[in-house]
């Protein structure tokens, strides 16, 4: 998928002006709350018209000004799931599914209903109410609804913000999952880092109404480590555990890793913070923790104050942060061999 | 015992009511549309405009009709070339039973538009649903309620109307006289009150269910509003 964007519009204070191209089925479109992910949006999905720009979809034009060219929404095949799920109240389970998959023109029908209801575990649900459904059922619902609209591309618009971080993390794979089957591109639009890092590969960063960069959703994540004061999130994908001594053991980099909780067949995602690791310059004997794990220094990335290790253990790579001061200390350089202390503990499964 | 006039005044009556909501539907529609949805400059104005006949004396209503549609009113000249003739026949009743009544259906209808979240008209649209068709798809069943409510309401109104129809359309028996209009004859003629009084019950028995049907409408909305 390729996506052609450019767009003005002033609204009050407020003026966006945007210009990106993107390529790959898994964008993201990243940036704080008012920077005018939501009027992207709105130009790409048609329902606010730009003052000025132009926005293509693989070569076909959607809106140019100059040539007097704005497709109304219908016409556009761009799916859009908002926050909330905005589900037809006068309709039922099956009849929100089947809205967009009887508005869309039989020969680009890709997607069938059947499919949609398997992949999202609707099957039991179908007769029913939207009301009597859970937040999470419902999302899933306005999901499946605009899938089988068979979008060229599906907008995702904080479609997890309002869930809360359990929720959330049962609902990422759901995504995941269905997108790759499917295989609808879609648009990713989140304040949240660590949201982006699990939906997408390509981020363009947003900031005040303009683009600010497009990168790698990784390389975000590393640049931005420290703002705000969050510790960065290591995100580790790991699978088939052995069960020992109480505690589950995965392969990863070369070695194995001991975490409590986890054990789930199949792979799993565990979220490790920065702040959770210990580095000692030389082996420390005996310790608590329960993975030693020999690594080598990278580089390091300085913030206000405290400094971000980039390791590498065999061929994976994680972050550990330490005070300033302690980065000195320890004479850390890229290079240099070193060994990191994690308790089993300080893992957290969140896929 | 009802005579035949009586029997054809209950009858235009019911006629009048029915025609006067069937004919305002559409535009109450479009008008509560607009009130509820749309932003522009006089917006103030319109809402005066639409809810004066609420607060006027139906006979300044009719008076006004009767200015515009009489034999040398306004609109005279037009409805002489297009051969109409609309004083003192029925449809007079008709449209001064439309211009009293529909405030009332406009009022219905658009509290129920506005308790849509206009969010699921973007949906649709963006789900394939043309302007047309998401009016007909989701705006129109989701405010049903309030159109059936307000058409209930407005044809209530209008089994009532005397003052302005009584301008307007005159008190022919059996061609222009409504059921308030039949009453009214019997009750200024001597010996007439065991007739008023036997149509006074038709009217409470017609306005009772009408006004039951409207009740019933409001309560489902309430409870399945608070189940949702």
């Amino acid at each position: 998928m390729k996506l052609e964007f450019a767009a003005r519009k002033r609204l009050g204070r407020f003026e966006l002006d945007a210009s990106f191209t993107a390529t790959g089925d898994r964008i993201g479109l990243f940036g704080p709350s008012g920077s005018g992910k939501s009027s992207i949006v709105g130009a790409l999905a048609g329902l606010v018209a730009p003052d000025g720009g132009r926005i293509a979809l693989d070569g076909e034009v959607l809106f140019d000004r100059a040539a007097g060219i704005d497709l109304p929404p219908d016409r556009r095949r761009i799916a859009v799931v908002f926050q909330h799920p905005h589900l037809f109240p006068h309709l039922d389970v099956e009849g929100n599914l089947r809205y967009g998959y009887r508005r869309c023109p039989p020969q680009f029908r890709r997607i069938s209903p059947e499919l949609v209801v398997e992949a999202l575990e609707l099957g039991p649900f179908l007769s029913r109410a939207v009301r009597h459904l859970s937040g999470g059922e419902q999302q899933r619902v306005s999901l499946g609804r605009a899938l089988l609209s068979s979008p060229r591309l599906m907008l995702l618009d904080e479609p997890l913000s309002a869930l809360d971080d359990s929720l959330k993390y049962r609902i990422i794979p759901f995504l995941r999952k269905t997108f790759d089957a499917f295989g609808v591109p879609f648009m990713f639009i989140s304040h949240s880092l660590l949201e982006m890092r699990l939906m997408t590969e390509r981020v363009v960063v947003l900031e005040r109404g303009r683009v600010a960069e497009e990168t790698g959703a990784e390389a975000l994540a590393v640049r931005r480590m420290g703002a705000g004061g969050a510790a960065y999130a290591n995100l580790l994908r790991l699978s088939s555990p052995r069960m020992r001594n109480g505690l589950s053991v995965y392969r990863w980099g070369g070695g194995e890793l001991a975490i409590s909780g986890g054990g789930r067949p199949g792979e799993a995602v565990f979220e490790l913070s920065s702040r959770d690791i210990i580095l000692f310059r030389n082996h420390p004997g005996a310790i608590s923790a329960r993975n030693l794990l020999p690594c080598r220094v990278v580089r390091g990335h300085a913030f206000d104050g405290r400094t971000g290790i980039e390791l590498s253990c065999g061929d994976e790579r994680i972050i550990a942060e330490v005070m300033r001061e302690t980065a000195e200390e320890l004479d850390i350089r890229p290079g240099q061999s070193i060994f990191a202390a994690i308790k089993a503990s300080a893992f957290r499964e969140i896929l | 015992m009802l005579v035949p006039t009586d029997y054809e005044a209950i009858l235009l009556s019911l006629k009048v009511g029915a025609a006067a909501t069937l004919l305002s539907l559409p535009a109450g529609f479009a008008v509560a549309g607009l009130l509820a949805f749309g932003k522009f400059r006089g917006k103030m104005a319109v809402e005066i405009v639409v809810n004066l006949p609420l607060t006027l004396p139906p006979v300044v209503v009719g008076y006004l009709l009767l200015l515009l549609l009489g034999e040398r009113g306004v609109l005279a000249p037009l409805l002489h070339a297009l051969g109409i003739r609309l004083i003192f026949t029925w449809k007079a009743a008709v449209i001064a039973s439309v211009v009293v009544g529909f405030p009332l259906l406009v009022r219905a209808i658009r509290i129920s538009l506005e308790a849509i979240d206009p969010a699921l008209v973007k949906v649709s649209r963006t789900l394939g649903a043309t302007r047309r068709d998401a009016l007909f798809s989701i705006l129109v069943p989701l405010s049903m309620r309030g159109i059936l409510a307000g058409a209930s309401l407005m044809f209530a109104r209008s089994l009532g109307e005397f003052g302005a129809t009584i301008l307007v359309a005159g008190n022919m028996p059996g061609r222009t006289q409504t059921l308030p209009l039949a009453i009214y004859d019997y009750a200024a003629a001597p010996g007439g009150e065991s007739a008023a009084g036997l149509l006074c019950v038709v009217s409470v028995a017609i306005s009772v269910v009408v006004l039951f049907f409207h009740e019933w409408l409001s309560r489902r909305a309430v409870r399945e509003g608070l189940s949702g």
